[in-house]
């Protein structure tokens, strides 16, 4: 740590870093078929018939309904129906909705900017609270503010969170009147969904009061989403610091005279970063949980209320789908928070 | 935070003090501790809560639908905390409730626990072809969002109490399996492993009587995680239709009835969420205290 590189050590750390990479892939390959595998799985064994589910109320006559298993291809042997799953995924083909006749990787293009405005507003409410909480808690551990903030963090922690928004519905859009129940903007705005992020499209539309309805429609169930991971990352913040702020390094240059603030901000907090940012990556399973439940309460246009719905309706290719693009997007995530991890902690590149 | 991989090498029982030393530990967190009487008065209340509730759990007082709790106007002694839409009192509902939480959470935690020990131990004891399978198994549970995971299993099961409490037990078992093994990996190569299996322990002798009782500080602080995590979750499906079934006196369901009247009367969401945020922070609170008791890292304060 902090010597100069010599040239050819990037080369060598190059080397390494490829082999890390191409380490990770052939464990995660696997992983992703049997993601194929068990969403493919699960989705048979629900149950109902899908040609039912389709048909809905009516229901349909016994000719049709042959015409309908072949068409869709429901009467061949399971793996062929498999193979073929899997080679209209890799085409970008993620099957036809029942309910609504449309493709399922269009519905979840145009919902999931509303799930990905919603947790990346909750992720960095989480962090701009949760990172100077947690160092402020270690650095005056003991203290008042330290007890405090932790039994914040813990009664986060262990929120009920459906309950949590259900509260704040209660007190800032009942007793306050100041935000609305539910939704993205007020129905009086229109505009092209440039981005498909409310906060940015309703700037671009120049319109009065479009940009606060968005904020106002979006900060109660951000701050139900950030709740969990804002107490996550006060916790791990905190006893990351406490622990590296009993190291020698720390000690010495504590003795060497520099300034508390430079003691913590530079030598104690960049290497108490590195499992804070682990935890940060680790929150995004956690967040699309969360998005569940939030989307539900507060009826938010996105992946989780979509998910739920398609379930309650039975439409088997939606979730099937659904769940196979969530748990690629969580797995994705996963694998760049390790590689972040392998850049900012040389020593985990070697083992 | 949960998956501290380290085992700690402490033989519980071994030296007579052993659980004075933890007590000590233990009740020098005073967080802990309250979190340890909140969660006694808890089992109380579920144990004896016929005697202690005022009404039966599903009685509907037809002539008191949505009377405010006592200390509002309008409010009487007889409800403490209201009716709701239906006129139950919902001081008894939630009296009865907290027998279905803690259920939910020891059952919950037995199955998670022990198929989570049992796979772990494979895994960690035969390495090669076996540990493989169980882990790649566990790291595509883990790769779904575990409510998501949840919720899609009682769809296939069929919505219900059992089947929600299997559901959530296969979602929060892979954590266990992977302490185990990763304790087991950690133990196996130590000296009194190979002198029981030199002196003729078997495998399955190895694994339970030799290696797992010094595998267990992680696993008994991942379980106190669980039982509040369990009963997070089960609300959060129970509050999602998918959980017990009303009129089922369990907390998630009671609040998902209540949703229609949050703006029209409060107290029908406030007493039963309170009721599940208090249950779970007093187990986190038993969790942590555990943790630090074990971690001997953090002995010397």
């Amino acid at each position: 740590m902090g010597m100069a590189p010599r040239p050819g050590r990037h080369l060598a750390i190059a080397r390494t870093m490829f082999r890390y990479i191409l380490n990770k892939f052939a464990l995660i390959v696997p992983t992703i078929i049997g993601i194929t595998l068990a969403a493919f799985a699960f989705v048979r064994l629900l149950p109902g018939d899908p040609i039912l589910a389709m048909a809905g109320e009516r229901g349909v006559s016994p000719e049709r309904y042959a015409e309908l298993l072949e068409r869709f291809g429901y009467n061949r042997p399971i793996w062929v129906q498999y193979f073929d799953y899997i080679s209209g995924v890799l085409h970008g083909d993620f099957g036809v909705s029942l309910a609504t006749k449309r493709p399922v990787l269009g519905e979840f293009l145009t919902l999931f900017p509303a799930t990905l405005e919603l947790a990346t507003v909750a992720m960095l409410l989480a962090i701009a609270i949760g990172i100077p909480a947690g160092i402020f808690a270690a650095v005056k551990r003991g203290s008042w503010f330290d007890q405090l903030t932790m039994g914040a963090a813990l009664t986060g922690y262990s929120m009920p969170i459906f309950w949590w928004g259900l509260l704040l519905i209660i007190f800032f859009s009942g007793t306050l009147g100041w935000t609305p129940v539910s939704g993205r903007i007020g129905l009086q705005y229109f505009f092209p969904p440039h981005t498909g992020f409310m906060l940015i499209d309703s700037l671009i539309s120049g319109k009065k009061g479009a940009f606060s309805s968005a904020v106002s429609h979006l900060i109660l169930p951000a701050i139900v989403l950030a709740t969990i991971p804002l107490a996550v990352i006060a916790r791990q913040t905190r006893s990351a610091m406490l622990e590296v702020l009993g190291e020698d390094y720390v000690r010495t240059a504590r003795a060497k005279g520099l300034s508390p603030r430079r003691v913590i901000g530079m030598h104690a907090f960049r290497n108490a970063l590195i499992p804070v940012v682990t935890t940060i990556g680790l929150q995004v399973g956690t967040l699309m949980a969360g998005a569940i439940l939030t989307e539900t309460i507060f009826s938010w246009p996105g992946i989780g209320k979509w998910m739920i719905d398609s379930i309650g309706k039975r439409d088997y290719v939606v979730v099937q789908s659904g769940l196979l693009l969530i748990a690629l997007i969580v797995m994705a995530v996963n694998l760049v928070v390790d590689l972040l991890y392998a850049v900012i902690n040389p020593r985990i590149r070697v083992q | 935070m949960s998956n501290q991989t380290t085992a700690v090498p402490s033989k519980p029982a071994a030296r007579p003090g052993a659980l004075a030393e933890f007590w000590h530990y233990f009740s020098m967190n005073h967080g802990a501790v309250l979190g340890l009487v909140v969660f006694a008065l808890l089992v109380l209340v579920a144990i004896f809560a016929p005697l202690i509730a005022p009404h039966a759990p599903n009685e509907q007082y037809r002539d008191a639908l949505l009377t405010p709790p006592m200390w509002w106007a309008n409010g009487t002694s007889n409800f403490i905390l209201g009716t709701d839409a239906v006129g139950r009192d919902i001081l008894s509902r939630l009296i009865f409730g907290a027998r279905y939480s803690l259920f939910i959470g020891v059952v919950v935690v037995t199955f998670a626990l022990v198929s989570g020990i049992i796979l772990g131990l494979l895994a960690g004891f035969f390495r090669g072809w076996v540990d493989t399978v169980i882990m790649r198994v566990m790291d595509i549970i883990l790769a779904f969002p575990s409510l998501l995971l949840a919720l899609v299993l009682v769809a296939i099961l069929g919505p219900g109490l059992f089947n929600a409490m299997l559901a959530i037990a296969v979602v929060l078992q892979p954590h266990f399996a992977r302490l185990t093994r990763a304790a087991v990996m950690a133990e196996k190569n130590r000296e009194y492993v190979v002198s029981a299996r030199v002196a003729g322990a078997g495998n399955i002798r190895l694994m339970l009587v030799t290696i797992l009782p010094n595998c267990l500080a992680p696993l008994i602080v991942q379980a106190t995680m669980s039982f509040s995590n369990a009963i997070l979750e089960a609300a959060a499906l129970g509050f999602l239709g998918m959980g017990a079934q009303p009129p089922t006196p369990e907390w998630g369901t009671m609040l998902a009835a209540a949703r229609e009247f949050i703006l029209r009367a409060p107290w029908v969401v406030t007493f039963p969420g309170l009721a599940i945020l208090i249950t779970v922070l007093a187990i986190n609170l038993i969790g942590d205290g555990l943790r630090d008791a074990f971690d001997p890292k953090l002995k010397r304060s």
